[in-house]
């Protein structure tokens, strides 16, 4: 939001109020019991064998190393790794491309941006229900290749394993890249646009004004939306389950997933559990990057 | 739509205007803008056609849709298959739950992380940089990490299978992120304002009410549309600990809809369309407070 000067010394206030204590510790303690005391439970249940009916025994680490041998795990893995790198990095470029391209105000572009941020509105549910209408057999897509002379190429696009997670993540970059491309607007908007126009009458190209005057200032920007992107395709479940579940023969599989139906179909309870654990492995990194740049934001201001 | 961008039209706006017309610059130019717009409009066009084929299809009777195929040009019309979802599909019903779930979430996802931000924000409170980021922390965890544990626990509490339960977890889980956003709201606002109001003899929580919280009204009502539309369409809290059906909110509604409608693509159509709908009138409404509100809480 827009950030008034602090015009204000800070008060040499005594003692807060007890009753302030209580404003904040009323909070905290529902996001600890809401939040932080199950996620230390998630953490020990990683060392139980426990259906959620009998007795549980524990067994150390052999969870995780089970996990090392389940051939479903290590493709849950992948297939998380390629999410990354195709959902977040595409989402990155086009969500950058658009903004550049939506960036200046002029006519019409309000329903441009409109256009391609419309999706984020929508749930996960709702967009893998207008794309499994798109992809499913003699749906649209299909149509299209019928209609340009393709018909060879057509395809059970969802259930094929090696088309399903790649259609899945198109449906799931429809929704992102319009997000994205907020973000980098409002990055966008923040640049002094003197500097880029100094650029211009130095006889800079508009390719050289982006690449080395825009984009070196858009560094915060960029970290920020890479680790939303990163935390995103490490979260992201709804989307996948609603559209194959998973399937067909864990081919869509992600960790998120796979925790999921460990939980709750296989109720294999510690073994989801550490899968759990996994995935939070993977997001610490970004999680505490995170952290640290909301420190130092928070300290500059 | 363009909240945080109108202020700055004046700062962007080409010299064109300015510039002495110059013939082959100004054809250039409008070259350029013909360009523009039919990329832009062709993106844009590739963008809402997914939504167009929905909304059409929603209209369309079975059999067109079955004999045709669902990429055919329409040729019926009716309304029966919004009737077919709302009334067999029981989508009425899983509208009241989700809303049953997701207003009392805002409002008190809202006021607790308000209350919690504005001690943070207002008073030194010892550690307070400390909680602050505990509780955004705790946000950012994968939710998987507490599925299990939260299953259990609603079980022993009793809760599970109810709205009640999806409510608590939801407002637990969020509030880390809402306290962080209005934090840095707070801190903004002048101390004059509340030194004024404690010489007025006002306590901590009447400051709050009535000085403070009217004043974070902008970044309330951001956060509020953008979490309604979030918690509103969440999916894996609700088929986590909801088992009856009739308990399900919309996005689970939507989902086991269709799998009762598997070869019916104008009744879930209709469905998906009946879904949307509260999200976006939610956006419409709040449109620019809402892309406020998604650039200011880029750490979702």
């Amino acid at each position: 939001m827009t950030s008034v000067p602090l015009t204000t010394r800070r008060r040499r206030v005594t003692f807060p109020p007890p009753v302030v204590f209580a404003l904040v510790l009323v909070p905290f303690l529902i996001e600890a019991i809401g939040v932080f005391w199950p996620a230390v439970q998630g953490i020990s249940l990683s060392f139980l064998h426990w259906n959620g009916f009998g007795p549980a025994t524990t067994v150390g680490f052999d969870n995780y190393t089970s996990l090392a041998t389940d051939d479903v795990f290590i493709g849950a893995l992948k297939n998380t790794a390629i999410w990354i790198v195709l959902f977040g990095g595409i989402s990155f470029i086009a969500g950058l491309g658009v903004a550049v391209l939506f960036q200046a105000e002029r006519r019409g572009v309000g329903i441009y941006r409109t256009a391609l941020f419309l999706p984020i509105v929508f749930s996960l549910v709702v967009t893998s229900l207008i794309w499994s209408a798109f992809f499913q057999p003699n749906g649209v897509l299909d149509a299209i290749l019928d209609g340009v002379g393709l018909s060879s190429w057509k395809h059970v696009w969802l259930g094929d394993p090696s088309t399903a997670l790649y259609a899945v993540i198109v449906a799931a970059l429809w929704r992102e890249i319009g997000y994205v491309m907020v973000l980098f607007i409002a990055g966008l908007k923040a640049i002094d646009p003197s500097v880029t126009e100094a650029a211009k009458m130095d006889g800079a190209s508009a390719w050289q004004r982006f690449w080395l005057v825009t984009f070196p200032q858009l560094r915060n920007v960029n970290l920020v939306i890479v680790s939303v992107l990163v935390i995103d395709s490490l979260r992201s479940f709804d989307i996948v389950y609603a559209m194959t579940a998973g399937g067909p023969f864990h081919s869509t599989e992600l960790l998120s997933t796979y925790m999921f139906s460990e939980a709750f179909q296989t109720r294999a309870l510690g073994y989801a559990s550490a899968i759990a654990v996994v995935i939070f492995v993977l997001a610490i990194a970004v999680i505490i990057s995170y952290l640290v740049r909301a420190i130092s934001d928070e300290k500059e201001s | 739509m363009t909240a945080t961008t109108q202020t700055r039209i004046g700062a962007t706006a080409r010299p064109e205007r300015l510039s002495p017309p110059r013939r082959r610059k100004s054809r250039r130019r409008s070259f350029a803008t013909v360009a523009f717009h039919t990329s832009s409009s062709l993106i844009s066009l590739v963008w809402f056609a997914p939504i167009l084929l929905v909304l059409v299809t929603s209209f369309r009777t079975f059999d067109d849709v079955s004999r045709n195929g669902i990429a055919s040009a329409p040729s019926t019309f009716t309304l029966q298959t919004y009737f077919d979802a709302w009334v067999h599909g029981e989508l009425f019903r899983a509208l009241v739950n989700s809303m049953i779930v997701t207003v009392p979430t805002v409002v008190l996802t809202l006021l607790l992380s308000a209350a919690a931000a504005f001690g943070l924000s207002r008073y030194r409170i010892p550690f307070r940089r400390t909680i602050l980021l505990v509780m955004l922390a705790g946000n950012l965890l994968p939710v998987q990490m507490i599925l299990i544990p939260i299953t259990r626990i609603a079980q022993q509490l009793n809760i599970f299978d109810t709205l009640g339960a999806v409510i608590a977890v939801q407002t637990a889980f969020g509030l880390g992120f809402y306290t962080f956003v209005l934090y840095g709201f707070m801190r903004t606002i002048p101390v004059e304002l509340q030194d004024a109001a404690s010489l007025d003899g006002a306590g901590p929580v009447r400051t709050f009410l009535q000085v403070i919280l009217p004043l974070t009204r902008p970044a309330l009502a951001a956060l509020g549309a953008l979490s309604f539309t979030w918690i509103f369409n969440d999916l894996l809290w609700s088929i986590t600990l909801i088992n009856t059906d009739s308990r399900l909110p919309m996005t689970a509604a939507v989902l086991s809809l269709k799998g009762q409608y598997v070869s019916s693509w104008s009744v879930i159509a209709a469905a998906t369309v009946i879904a949307a709908i509260p999200s976006v009138i939610v956006f419409l409404f709040f449109q620019k407070s809402f892309i406020g509100g998604l650039a200011l809480g880029s750490v979702k």
